[in-house]
């Protein structure tokens, strides 16, 4: 873990929408799914992306890729800016670049066997190759994800959830990137097989020197698979550290509050801990909250808060920084 | 304590284009005032259909066997109108997906109120009122303002506490929970959960909580249940099951939850194998395909769930695991 590879600078997505109302002539807003940010990640590193659904964390980890054009901002990705690059020129940076998707099956085409969809990548950027390199790469794959190679002309539906996302990680190794954007992978998976696939996902790291940002609502899993984590809310960071920093001390009142309400299988514990309850719910992105956005269901909250927006800043401690007047 | 639901010998089955499919086998069980039961499970273990039956609301497809008692009445196989008497009034259910769930064409506020003029005879504006006041029950903030909106203009939190709300109107004895909080987040979660707390402490309201999460089942429950492929695995106290489980599969479920409080640099324990197909279960046990203990007469003898003291009983062959949680020869 050494060398920064990816470097994202004020990265702001914003999709145009008609606001409700205003009769003929309605007002036309922004909703800013995700609102400057910034974040460095190096090589062989695991960034988790932890927030709640509707805080912009596929939205920003889709803009990384170039899926969706990015309002503003910078991807630096081995010192060329993404966002600035002709569609041929991003075509041929995707071969480092990989996705793997919530939902396994849906992300799977149902009427190619899962040779052809693994094999898929290799048919369009190396067109050359020869039918049998191909298979031979392909089976080579679906042993190192923990797949039977004789399962190779079987088709999605014939798999269940686990292996299905275990396509969806052999489809996304097999060019060999050297980043892969997991977007909640193991959400969709029941608990004995979700810890199948972050096991999966650690060994591959190892082998290949992967780069993984880790989109997830769980911060169980999350705390399990980060070296960093981010904590992200109506599209705007709030905190992020090392993840023992995160987890034993956090410091922004959100964070707090979203490890605080996340459940611990102890009956002890789990009984016995006083719950930081925070009030209401995420407020729309289409007209975010002035200055600091929590504030709304910030108990912390004061006047300075509406003001100007809080910087993104480390006391002391240069790796853990938080938006936050009143950090702790 | 008396039992506000005793269920015994309940055995669910589809038919299917390939064949019968058992969901439930003999699952004997009791819920009393007051208390929260937890039932855990993979998908496809049957804890969703258990209940489902329960309540009469089975597919087309689908028959049910054994006794579920409400009080002293016979839930199963009973006319849907006596059957109506009770569900709705008594004993109430709310699903994982509230959209779903709430008929989107018509306001909250009727669909609030509907249930307490049919069952309980009020008139419009009394049902109102008492609307009114179980959505403050269950905070929904401006309830008198967003009670006349339709489900669609409520947000994902606060569509669950409506559900919750339909489910408390006739202040039920009993509170069947599928998944509340699974599709919420965890700040919101957090939230339904400590109304559910309220309701058993406070009004002494049963609950069954059907859940996949165990986190969920620690804060909550009083009493849980482990199901794999339509039976029980293990039943007992949330104690017992969290700090001495005594089935390898309960074992292996708590191991491989990754946990916010604690930290390991070493791989996560994992239960090995896919969860199980119901149309093509093993021989034997049917948890033995995945099981590091299984023994020879696992593979042909299908453990039956035994009681092994202290109110808690278990379907494995083997003699459990000592206070180490090694495995007792």
């Amino acid at each position: 873990m050494s060398e920064t590879i990816l470097s994202i600078k004020d990265l702001k997505v914003y999709f145009p929408m008609t606001a409700d109302g205003g009769g003929l002539f309605p007002k036309k807003v922004d909703l800013k799914a995700v609102d400057g940010v910034s974040f460095d990640l190096k090589d062989g590193e695991t960034l988790g992306i932890v927030g709640e659904s509707g805080c912009g964390k596929s939205t920003l980890g889709r803009a990384i890729l170039q899926l969706i054009k990015p309002t503003a901002g910078n991807v630096v990705w081995l010192g060329d800016d993404l966002a600035a690059l002709k569609k041929r020129e991003m075509r041929e940076k995707r071969k480092d670049l990989q996705i793997i998707f919530q939902d396994p099956l849906a992300s799977l085409n149902p009427r190619m066997t899962i040779g052809d969809i693994i094999a898929e990548p290799l048919r369009s950027f190396f067109p050359s190759m020869s039918k049998l390199e191909r298979k031979e790469k392909v089976e080579a794959m679906m042993a190192n994800v923990g797949l039977l190679p004789q399962m190779i002309n079987r088709y999605p539906h014939e798999f269940s959830g686990g292996q299905c996302q275990r396509i969806g990680v052999a489809r996304a190794m097999i060019l060999e990137p050297k980043l892969i954007i997991c977007d909640e992978p193991v959400s969709a998976l029941d608990v004995s097989i979700q810890a199948q696939i972050v096991n999966l996902l650690k060994e591959l790291q190892a082998k290949y020197n992967l780069s993984l940002i880790f989109i997830s609502h769980d911060l169980s899993v999350v705390r399990h698979i980060s070296h960093r984590v981010l904590v992200l809310y109506l599209g705007n960071v709030m905190e992020i550290a090392d993840r023992n920093d995160i987890y034993d001390n956090p410091r922004h009142p959100y964070t707090q509050a979203l490890i605080s309400a996340a459940p611990i299988p102890d009956p002890d514990l789990e009984k016995s801990k006083t719950r930081m309850l925070i009030e209401g719910d995420l407020p729309s992105p289409m007209a975010p909250p002035s200055g600091c956005v929590f504030r709304t269901r910030c108990p912390k909250a004061a006047e300075i808060c509406a003001g100007e927006k809080p910087p993104l800043e480390s006391n002391g401690n240069g790796t853990h920084k938080v938006a936050c007047y009143f950090a702790d | 304590m008396s039992a506000v639901l005793s269920v015994k010998d309940l055995t669910v089955r589809f038919s299917t284009p390939e064949g019968e499919v058992k969901a439930v086998s003999n699952v004997t069980l009791e819920v009393n005032k007051g208390e929260c039961l937890g039932i855990v499970g993979e998908s496809g273990s049957g804890k969703s259909q258990l209940f489902i039956a329960i309540m009469g609301l089975l597919a087309d497809n689908g028959t049910v066997e054994g006794s579920a008692k409400f009080g002293d009445t016979e839930l199963l196989n009973i006319p849907a109108k006596q059957l109506n008497k009770i569900r709705g009034e008594r004993m109430a259910m709310i699903f994982q997906d509230p959209m779903t769930c709430l008929t989107p064409h018509i306001k909250i506020s009727r669909q609030l109120t509907e249930v307490l003029v049919k069952h309980k005879g009020m008139s419009e504006t009394d049902a109102r009122q008492r609307a009114l006041e179980i959505l403050d029950l269950v905070r929904i903030p401006e309830a008198a303002k967003r009670m006349d909106l339709y489900p669609h203009e409520f947000s994902g939190g606060m569509r669950q506490r409506v559900m919750i709300a339909m489910g408390l109107l006739c202040e039920p004895e009993l509170l069947i929970a599928d998944e509340p909080s699974t599709a919420l987040d965890v700040t919101v979660q957090a939230q339904i959960l400590d109304i559910l707390n309220d309701l058993k402490n406070d009004l002494g309201t049963a609950i069954v909580m059907i859940t996949h999460d165990l986190g969920v089942v620690a804060g909550i429950c009083d009493r849980v249940a482990v199901m794999y492929a339509g039976e029980f695995a293990e039943t007992g106290s949330v104690q017992n099951i969290f700090y001495d489980p005594q089935h390898p599969y309960t074992k292996g479920l708590l191991r491989s939850m990754p946990r916010l409080d604690q930290l390991t640099d070493e791989n996560l324990y994992t239960i090995p194998g896919q969860p199980p197909n119901l149309q093509r279960l093993p021989e034997g046990c049917k948890f033995q395909e995945r099981c590091v203990y299984a023994l020879d007469e696992c593979l042909v003898d299908d453990p039956a769930l035994t009681s092994i003291g202290e109110g808690r009983q278990k379907a494995c062959h083997r003699k459990g695991f000592d206070s180490q949680g090694e495995l007792i020869t």
